[in-house]
């Protein structure tokens, strides 16, 4: 599996990480790198192997559904780079 | 007596209940330290006032009688944990600012015990390094030096290996994601113990790849490793993986009585091109256990070689998807957008600004394995070879093996900005006889074990099964009393 610049692009921006045109070969190229390392998990015969979901077996706990947490508005906003009015607030998303 | 700062947590706990030292001043040594220490870069955000504020409440403790093991000891924090009104940001310009309104599960453990935190320490940006290198802060740098070059205390808990190491604290806090707990104490002399996946809750913790990452102790000994480890440890509910089991006495487990004991060498770390001094430091390790009374014996984990493979897949998804939240909205930095920006803008200028080369990297990595028809192809591939290195070691431990024995790192630490030039994967390969333990949620721990001919610390590493800490640290102590590992760096910062 190569990664040509278009692949790259694409994956730049699902990431929602700005590339520079320029830098794309550089990044493809990387990735051809670490994908190619990776392939060799294709030597593994993995049949009738289930993917692992959980590293100790282990059940998740169960609570009541109930409001545990929550009335700390200042809290919350307290970190945010913009916010105003009780809101984060962010640039126009509707034109 | 020797000097404040060169004091084991258990040794300074007993001076501290004797009344021959205070908190106080055990602190201000401390603190006296850290100031000279600059060079190192191991502390990025230091904290006097709150230590001197823990460390007076401390006293009062002590005097009344009610000390728990950490009352009044000197720690370091690694800045991935999130402490309360304290400057957190894993050593990332994406959390530039950020003082988070809340505290960490394992921090407020430690300071519900009395310990006192000096400050916030260095480390890989995200976790996401092996050198230290990746920091925002620049590189933390290692006490040990032979010649002129600095070298680089590992990764990626780099700040707190050289913190302790360097005298600056009794004992920090680390996590290890793939090695970054043991790697870092194998290169700096000291110990350092990831436990089972599940026995310390990550709450708080800033989210690397959830299903790998555990925090854990960094001291100078196996015994502190023991106390800390156990003050660390116990059910949390605000993290559903953390497991509803008691915690055991790990220092009572200390007897130093191996006899009996079943201990593997795995045939598949003896790598092409291992050094003979990390070959011969791996033998003499296994002749010492042998001569504490227990049996050695070869075992095979045929899956090892594609843990490395494994991990570069399924930490940089898990990574990929926790970093999703550094948007610019909620914490942290936001870009400067230009006129007309949107949302999309926001989130793509924000991330390249924030996040270091090597983060953007794996977040991209992830990002592709993860997506549309790649996802069975490279992520549900990995998680299956993932459950067959488990089986591996389940198979070994079945058959009676109480714990097997490694080297911690396929050399001793290099010098900073000697891997510059080379590719990703000539550095991730440091972490190629640990990340089989995070895979598989296993305990595991570094002593440090001897010197390599240039008079840099070697570690080698015990792995147990699961929950089995107290009889892992019990092997490890035996091996670190037949090791008498004692050199120290001298003092040249």
């Amino acid at each position: 599996m190569s990664i040509d610049l278009e692949t790259a692009r694409k994956v730049a921006h699902l990431a929602r990480i700005r590339v520079e045109e320029d830098r794309l070969p550089a990044l493809a190229a990387e990735f051809n790198a670490i994908l190619g390392f990776v392939e060799q998990l294709n030597e593994v015969d993995v049949t009738g192997v289930e993917p692992m979901t959980s590293v100790t077996p282990m059940r998740l706990k169960r609570r009541e559904d109930v409001v545990t947490d929550g009335n700390r508005q200042a809290a919350v906003l307290a970190n945010a780079p913009d916010a105003r009015e009780g809101f984060f607030a962010v640039p126009k998303v509707v034109e | 007596m020797t000097a404040l700062t060169d004091l084991t947590i258990a040794g300074a706990r007993d001076c501290l209940r004797k009344g021959e030292v205070t908190a106080t001043e055990l602190t201000e040594a401390c603190i006296t330290a850290v100031e000279a220490a600059d060079t190192l870069n191991a502390f990025v955000h230091k904290t006097p006032d709150i230590a001197r504020a823990q460390a007076a409440a401390a006293d009062q403790r002590l005097k009344a009688g009610d000390a728990p093991d950490l009352c009044g000891i000197p720690l370091g924090i690694k800045d991935l944990f999130c402490t309360r009104g304290v400057p957190s940001q894993a050593a990332s310009r994406i959390l530039q600012g950020f003082r988070p309104e809340y505290e960490s599960t394992v921090t407020q453990q430690l300071f519900d015990q009395g310990a006192v935190m000096l400050g916030k320490l260095n480390m890989d940006e995200f976790a996401m390094g092996s050198s230290n290198e990746t920091s925002c802060y620049g590189d933390a740098v290692n006490p040990w030096r032979v010649d002129d070059r600095l070298l680089t205390p590992g990764g990626s808990s780099g700040g707190s290996a050289a913190a302790v190491a360097a005298g600056l604290c009794l004992g920090a806090t680390g996590t290890d994601t793939g090695g970054s707990i043991r790697q870092p104490a194998a290169f700096t002399g000291i110990t350092g113990i990831k436990p089972t996946y599940g026995r310390v809750s990550r709450w708080g913790i800033v989210a690397f790849a959830s299903s790998l990452d555990q925090a854990g102790p960094m001291t100078r000994d196996v015994r502190d490793a023991a106390i800390m480890l156990a003050a660390m440890s116990g059910h949390d509910p605000k993290d559903s993986t953390s497991a509803d089991l008691p915690v055991p006495d790990f220092e009572a487990a200390l007897t130093g009585d191996i006899r009996g004991q079943t201990i593997g060498i795995p045939r598949e770390y003896r790598m092409d091109g291992m050094p003979p001094e990390i070959e011969a430091l791996w033998s003499r390790g296994a002749e010492m256990l042998r001569d504490g009374g227990a049996r050695i014996v070869d075992i095979s984990l045929p899956h090892t070689k594609y843990a490395l493979p494994a991990y570069y897949v399924i930490a940089p998804a898990e990574a990929s998807s926790n970093l999703a939240r550094y948007d610019g909205v909620r914490f942290g930095h936001r870009a400067t957008l230009a006129q007309g920006d949107g949302v999309t803008e926001m989130y793509e200028k924000t991330r390249a600004e924030g996040f270091g080369p090597e983060v953007q990297r794996r977040v991209m990595v992830g990002t592709y394995v993860l997506s549309a028809g790649f996802y069975d192809a490279y992520y549900n591939r990995a998680r299956r070879v993932r459950a067959l290195i488990r089986r591996d070691f389940e198979a070994v431990f079945a058959d009676g093996v109480d714990a097997i024995l490694t080297p911690a790192t396929p050399s001793a630490a290099f010098g900073l900005g000697e891997m510059a030039a080379a590719d990703p994967i000539q550095m991730y390969l440091n972490d190629v006889f640990t990340v089989t333990v995070n895979l598989a949620g296993l305990p595991g721990i570094s002593v440090p074990a001897g010197l390599d001919a240039n008079g840099l610390p070697l570690g080698l590493q015990l792995i147990g099964p699961p929950w089995e800490e107290g009889d892992l640290l019990n092997i490890a102590y035996s091996l670190e009393r037949a090791a008498n590992f004692v050199e120290k760096p001298s003092r040249w910062w």
